[in-house]
């Protein structure tokens, strides 16, 4: 076992109790509860949230990915923008990536104007980010490794052999 | 006028699980742990290579025997999984699920009033396809004090001295129990003393989680007298593409032959480009879905110790198969908790002697669902306790 297994699990579901995992391993309840506990304090598990399907909500949810551009200067890396980025509460996730841009940026609002607005606003004036490209999501078919829709209806017979 | 159906479909009773099936499409909040099939889809690689052929129009019979290249496949991966020597050219044949395989055997090597020994509980398929083929079954119960493996004093108790054809399923379905080498040792040699044709149905070999499956044909002059059947349904989640195959000596296997290409000509063409791909490709995906099922496995028995019904230990397959409390059949208690709890499970004695006062429990079910059936279980027993 291992505490690789524990985390398995809980990024399975992170609903499933100590006593559940517990059952699923050769651990018993008291190991399960050291090993998230050592996890968190560790800052491994950094924290538990719910996979949502937005569509499935009569309230609109905008969510946008950002491409950024930036050029860096001696005083300035990317951490430092990073940071800076990281703040905002409407900035859901925010990563370096290697290729065509620098940051990957998850962003979240009630509407296209809100969204839009912090981009323009708070994002693009920010003296290193030379460029960004906006991309709405439209649909999205998988979250956190769930997907999401209707396709999970079970045609197998009740009982057989 | 009427139509008079041949004697050999009259002998064989309706299947003892239809009845569970019905009552559990009476309604709609049925959770079912009486499945016997994954709950997993069919690796994406395979599936692909079913649908790329498609395109391309390979539509046609292939070999009767299967696509040369599935059975280069099959020959490469039991050798490297099971240490079973076979040669593609004459000593495998695929087939239209491990079903037809194991009906083609017993029409190949059953005369009407053969004797076939079949270890039970197993699979309901068995004794049909003996009665099926003229022959005449000799139940073999095992006994869950010997941890549902089959012994010599069994055999012997039975009279299966005297059979022509024994049937064994390791890892078991109905129990989920194995067998070691240390097990079937005695079994070859009682076999090879007595002369008989062994029928070892593999279908669930990837399925072993503790230690790895043996096969008895590796076992000293067993190889000559055993056909050994597997399929794709169950490890690599294949059920509906319904492919199987089965392993043995090259006369064996010819007359297996005979009888599929005057029937079936050859398995499912689609199918078979998604084997290749799954055998070639899917080794990880089979991983995980183990994992998967060990898991699910260990939770549910965990919780029917919790709940208070004694459980034996499987190790194998994706069933467990805990007793049902004093003053229950396995009938009356299958029959309560899917009415008045809506959880569907097996009732042990269809799957023959020994099987009775026990339940078929499938965990080919998510977890979720798995946990909230155990706790309706839970509270049917409370509510009967």
């Amino acid at each position: 076992m291992s505490e690789r297994e524990v985390l398995e699990l809980l990024r399975e579901n992170a609903r499933y109790s100590a006593a559940d995992i517990a059952r699923m391993t050769d651990l018993d309840d008291g190991e399960v509860e050291a090993a998230i506990e050592e996890l968190e304090a560790a800052g491994v598990v950094r924290g538990y949230q719910a996979v949502v399907d937005w569509d499935k909500l009569e309230d609109e949810r905008v969510r946008a990915e950002v491409e950024l551009n930036v050029t860096l200067d001696r005083e300035t890396g990317y951490d430092d923008i990073a940071e800076r980025l990281a703040r905002f509460p409407q900035v859901k996730a925010l990563r370096l990536v290697s290729g065509d841009y620098d940051f990957d940026m998850e962003v979240e609002g009630d509407s296209i104007r809100e969204v839009s607005q912090f981009i323009s606003e708070k994002v693009a004036p920010v003296p290193e980010i030379t460029q960004t490209v906006t991309h709405y999501v439209m649909t999205s078919y998988k979250e956190n490794g769930i997907e999401l829709g209707d396709g999970e209806d079970d045609d197998r017979l009740s009982v057989s052999p | 006028m009427t139509i008079e159906l041949s004697d050999r479909v009259r002998a064989v009773p309706p299947s003892g699980i239809r009845r569970f099936f019905e009552i559990a499409e009476e309604r709609d909040d049925v959770i079912s742990l009486g499945v016997g099939e994954p709950d997993f889809s069919t690796p994406w690689a395979a599936r692909d290579a079913a649908i790329t052929s498609l395109e391309q129009g390979k539509t046609s019979y292939t070999a009767n025997r299967g696509k040369r290249e599935l059975r280069e496949s099959i020959a490469d991966y039991v050798a490297d999984r099971f240490d079973l020597g076979y040669n593609p050219g004459e000593e495998i044949i695929v087939t239209a699920g491990a079903s037809e395989a194991v009906d083609l055997a017993f029409r190949a090597f059953v005369d009407p009033g053969d004797t076939v020994a079949i270890a039970q509980p197993s699979y309901i398929s068995y004794e049909p396809g003996v009665i099926f083929a003229g022959g005449e079954v000799l139940p073999v119960p095992t006994r869950k004090e010997d941890e549902f493996r089959l012994t010599v004093e069994g055999l012997e108790a039975a009279g299966a001295a005297d059979a022509d054809v024994l049937v064994v399923c390791y890892p078991n379905n109905p129990t989920g129990a194995i067998m070691r080498e240390a097990d079937l040792e005695p079994i070859a040699e009682f076999a090879r003393e007595h002369d008989l044709t062994v029928f070892s149905d593999e279908i669930y070999a990837e399925l072993t989680y503790e230690g790895e499956h043996t096969s008895i044909a590796t076992l000293e002059g067993m190889r000559e007298r055993t056909i050994v059947f597997n399929g794709f349904s169950k490890a690599h989640a294949m059920t509906g593409l319904r492919l199987g195959y089965a392993l043995g000596p090259a006369d064996a296997i010819g007359a297996m032959n005979k009888i599929h290409q005057y029937t079936m000509l050859s398995a499912p063409t689609t199918a078979q480009h998604a084997a290749i791909e799954a055998l070639d490709s899917c080794e990880n995906d089979v991983r995980e879905m183990v994992d998967q099922y060990d898991r699910r496995r260990q939770f549910v028995l965990s919780r029917f110790r919790e709940i208070g019904l004694d459980v034996f230990e499987a190790k194998g397959a994706f069933y467990c198969f805990p007793e049902v409390p004093d003053g229950f059949t396995a009938e009356e208690f299958a029959e309560g908790v899917l009415r008045e709890q809506g959880v569907a499970v097996v009732p042990g004695d269809v799957f023959g002697d020994g099987g009775e006062g026990h339940l078929r429990i499938s965990y080919a079910t998510g977890l979720e669902d798995l946990r909230e059936a155990l706790a309706r279980i839970e509270a049917f027993v409370a509510d009967h306790g």
